[in-house]
């Protein structure tokens, strides 16, 4: 028997399962993060963000949540992290820091946590 | 005929790839981990293998979510890396293995998987990093004698995910396939990805030790107890990029039944995954 899809099963606690309805949501705004894999429209969005957003077609809650550089915002509106990360990367962030912003913690703290799994 | 000789399988962190660029094999963060991989390095040198199938996950460089193939396969003679966006500096093409390519495809399409086959494929760092640490003299060889290679892609970004079951039976149909293949050839199947990490949302830095040296330990000669996980398992298990796992089945399934495993290693943490590396030699061989 194929296993029931993942929206038919108990959620996981802090993680959203990108389906088809979320990659529905999240279009516009993936779009524009795969865009970020040239450097010339990387400069683009640094030049003039609004319109860069605007180019794409995002809806208001997309642009919200790339304005608010809240990470957490940006999947709840549709965001796949592997394309939000080309984002984060415009501003020199990694998945650490990116990790520790959704965590509410420290990069520090976020790191240490890691460390602590191995030791445990 | 062509036989496969072995499979490894490695985590393909990018930020592996920066360390190497930097060389921080000596630094007390990454001498852990970059001292697992020499024992393997000397089977590939002793192997002397003339192909590597390299079974990965593409993570937004050749494919967007216009078109998502489940499963694809490289068709070409070479194949390009590309920026990525965050900074990884991308290394110099790598060499296709085209004829060896095309019998794949024919033959899992003939076995009924439907796979989509590329002529052109940006390959990112999901399959870059595993090369460039199994073969780190690559980018000073000339491209001849360059190890061949074939990317077989599998989509771990948007769900539905093909279950553990049944990427472990396209990873028995490439082995079918290679034993087909008429040229005398020695191919290694490499599996990239994993072990346990999650990237996104309140769960991000998710690791889970016991389930990942359950997997480890396993996948050598009990493959099949985790074949009946589903990806949700998976995503549950070994967090939402954990779910890269089945890119590990996927190779288990391309090896003969009975395989020798010759070198593992497993390492917490390389930026927000547990680490894990494996070398097993078909028992035939």
């Amino acid at each position: 028997m194929p296993h029931p899809a993942p929206t038919e099963q108990p959620s996981i606690p802090g993680t959203t399962i990108f389906d088809g309805r979320m990659a529905m949501k999240g279009y516009p705004l993936n779009k524009m993060c795969f865009s970020f894999n040239e450097k010339a429209n990387r400069d683009a969005f640094l030049h003039d963000e609004d319109a860069y957003l605007e180019k794409y077609g995002l809806t208001e809650e997309h642009k919200e949540a790339v304005r608010s550089r809240n990470v957490l915002r940006m999947i709840a509106a549709g965001g796949n992290i592997y394309y939000l990360a080309k984002l984060a990367g415009i501003f020199g962030l990694t998945v650490q820091d990116v990790g520790a912003q959704q965590t509410g913690m420290s990069v520090e703290e976020f790191k240490a946590k890691l460390v602590d799994a191995g030791r445990n | 005929m062509a036989r496969i000789v072995g499979g490894i399988t490695t985590s393909h962190i990018p930020a592996i790839g920066n360390a190497i660029t930097k060389e921080l094999f000596e630094d007390p963060y990454w001498k852990p981990f970059f001292d697992s991989y020499p024992p393997v390095r000397d089977w590939l040198n002793e192997v002397q293998p003339d192909v590597a199938i390299v079974i990965y996950n593409d993570h937004g460089l050749n494919f967007f979510l216009d078109k998502m193939p489940t499963f694809s396969i490289g068709a070409a003679p070479r194949y390009e890396n590309a920026d990525e966006g965050w900074g990884l500096k991308p290394l110099p093409p790598f060499q296709g293995a085209p004829d060896l390519s095309w019998h794949l495809i024919e033959s899992l399409v003939a076995e009924e998987f439907d796979i989509t086959s590329c002529q052109e494929m940006l390959v990112d760092h999901g399959f870059a990093v595993p090369i460039s640490l199994l073969w780190p003299d690559r980018v000073k060889t000339e491209p001849a004698k360059q190890i061949k290679t074939i990317p077989v892609c599998i989509n771990t970004v948007q769900h539905p995910l093909p279950s553990p079951k049944r990427c472990y039976k396209l990873g028995q149909a490439i082995g079918r396939a290679v034993a087909s293949f008429p040229e005398d050839l020695k191919v290694v199947v490499v599996g990239t990805g994993g072990l346990s990490h999650q990237l996104d949302g309140e769960r991000a830095g998710f690791i889970n030790k016991e389930f990942d040296l359950m997997c480890l330990e396993r996948i050598v000669d009990q493959a099949d107890s985790l074949t009946d996980l589903s990806i949700h398992d998976l995503v549950r298990e070994a967090g939402a990029q954990g779910a890269e796992f089945i890119l590990w089945l996927a190779m288990r399934g391309a090896l003969d039944g009975k395989v020798r495993k010759l070198h593992s290693n497993y390492h917490i943490p390389i930026s927000n995954t547990a680490a894990g590396l494996l070398l097993l030699e078909n028992a035939g061989l």
